[in-house]
């Protein structure tokens, strides 16, 4: 039996039918085509497909989409959007947002950096995992950004301890920790220099 | 590693879920942090969920000076935060990881009855209770204590059709402290053992009361009271002596008196005469006893000393 559930899905509301059995993670990447949540382990072990619920990190695949009808989530991709700067300060170049034309001979020249500008700008905890190289293959990150985003909005300047503790429950094969770590220190220091 | 198809129910209020429950035997669902990895491995398939999270008046904590009561639908997180309890905020930091305590139930951890979790424990030492509700024509209610409420591993007194409303923590007395030591390989990863510790002193910082209950170490919480063989102990440091504490818990660098000492540690193999612990590929049972020999004086301790500090407060 389906039911017909809303979920407010970085800021758009959203209607979807699903069967009880349907994880929130699962309702994400298929039903809705939001692939930035991954799914790893499934049981709650490794965080990768950890989203806000109403502004809090949970495990979307320890959730059944049902239990949610009606909730707010942000995912990986509601990240940049809710650190894009003011509207005021893009570039003006974002009018190319449909300029798309795969193999057409009569191209803009100047249409690389038109694409360049049209992307939304990364939040300060995407910029810092990016600038202290506090990610490898990339598998993990979404969940580590999500639940970073969450941990320094309730502690805004956490010491190496608190960090630790903070990203417990996500695990990455690739970095060792260290430049995750770096990462939510520099995220801390944008977020303080940018409000 | 997708959970088994069941039907749904979504009752809006408590009458409506007993309702539920007395017609097709379902499970509860309430956080669903630990019955959803179940489902996922299929290792669990009900037929039936009924999903409480619409039951707005499940989320009550009320606090009063007897003690807090938790409702069914309050996460480990909103607990913890609402610092209702000292020793269950102590307990819930040791529960898994932040995620899972923003979805997870203090309500859910007790019924789960996992004999590694904290929880359990911390209501089994402050001999709680847990309220049990069924549908017989109306509304039925009963209170069940800690020591009746777990029956064994991962078994609650739980019957078919009841579902747990809340669970009752009493408070603490006067001049009394508390501790909570477990070693777990990882943060947030189920101990290996774990001890909580609740200790009561005299005006004259002298243990009058003291109990302890494990995790790790058998099926079920285990109890033990130690008053008779640390009763009478005077808590050093009590008068305001250095508190220094490792990444291992506290080191007593105060130099305890000889009659301390023996007390603490004839508390500690009393309490490892009572444990049960089992080998696994995690650790021997050996290895556990030990554990929980050290943990129980280290629990010990450090509850007198916070329970001595209350004397002016």
């Amino acid at each position: 039996m389906e039911h017909e559930i809303t979920l407010v899905v970085n800021g758009a509301t959203r209607r979807v039918n699903v069967p009880a059995r349907r994880l929130l993670s699962d309702c994400l990447r298929h039903d809705l085509g939001l692939t930035g949540t991954h799914v790893g382990c499934e049981h709650g072990v490794c965080g990768c497909c950890t989203v806000l619920l109403d502004g809090r990190p949970v495990r979307s695949c320890l959730t059944f989409a049902v239990t949610v009808d009606g909730q707010e989530i942000t995912t990986v991709e509601g990240l940049a959007r809710e650190g894009a700067p003011p509207r005021g300060l893009r570039s003006a170049g974002s009018a190319a947002t449909g300029a798309t034309g795969e193999g057409g001979g009569t191209e803009r020249p100047s249409r690389p950096h038109d694409v360049e500008e049209v992307k939304p700008a990364l939040s300060p905890v995407q910029r810092a995992f990016a600038e202290c190289h506090g990610l490898q293959c990339g598998f993990c990150t979404p969940g580590f950004l999500c639940t970073v985003t969450a941990f320094l909005r309730d502690n805004p300047a956490p010491s190496d301890d608190e960090i630790v503790e903070g990203i417990s429950g996500n695990l990455c094969r690739c970095t060792g920790y260290q430049n995750i770590v770096k990462a939510v220190h520099r995220a801390a220091e944008l977020l303080a220099e940018e409000t | 590693m997708k959970p088994p198809p069941f039907a749904y129910h979504a009752p809006r209020d408590v009458g409506a879920a007993l309702r539920t429950l007395a017609q097709v035997r379902g499970k509860v669902l309430a956080g669903g942090q630990s019955l959803i990895p179940l489902m996922n491995m299929r290792l669990a398939a009900p037929e039936h969920l009924v999903d409480i999270n619409r039951i707005g008046s499940l989320s009550a904590i009320d606090a009063t000076p007897a003690g807090v009561r938790v409702g069914a639908l309050v996460r480990h997180s909103d607990a913890e935060h609402a610092g209702a309890h000292p020793l269950l905020t102590r307990a819930l930091k040791l529960v898994a990881h932040p995620a899972i305590r923003n979805r997870g139930t203090v309500v859910g951890s007790l019924v789960h009855a996992d004999p590694a979790a904290e929880l359990p424990a911390v209501l089994a030492v402050l001999d709680g209770t847990v309220r049990l509700a069924r549908w017989d024509g109306r509304a039925v209610e009963r209170e069940v204590p800690a020591r009746e409420f777990f029956v064994g591993p991962l078994e609650s007194a739980v019957e078919p059709g009841e579902l747990a409303v809340s669970a009752f923590f009493p408070a603490l007395a006067p001049r009394t402290g508390t501790a909570f030591e477990e070693v777990a390989r990882r943060h947030g990863d189920y101990a290996l053992a774990g001890v909580c510790a609740v200790v009561t002193v005299d005006g004259d910082a002298r243990v009058t009361a003291a109990r302890v209950a494990c995790v790790g170490v058998g099926p079920v919480p285990v109890v033990v009271d130690v008053t008779g063989a640390c009763g009478g102990v005077d808590v050093p440091g009590a008068s305001g002596g250095a508190d220094v504490t490792g990444a291992f818990g506290e080191v007593d660098m105060t130099g305890a008196s000889g009659s301390a000492a023996g007390g603490w540690a004839e508390a500690a193999r009393a309490v490892q005469e009572e444990t049960e612990p089992e080998s696994d590929v995690h650790a021997s049972a050996a290895y556990r006893r030990h554990l929980v020999g050290v943990l129980a004086e280290r629990a010990l301790r450090n509850a007198a000393r916070e329970g001595a500090a209350a004397r002016g407060a």
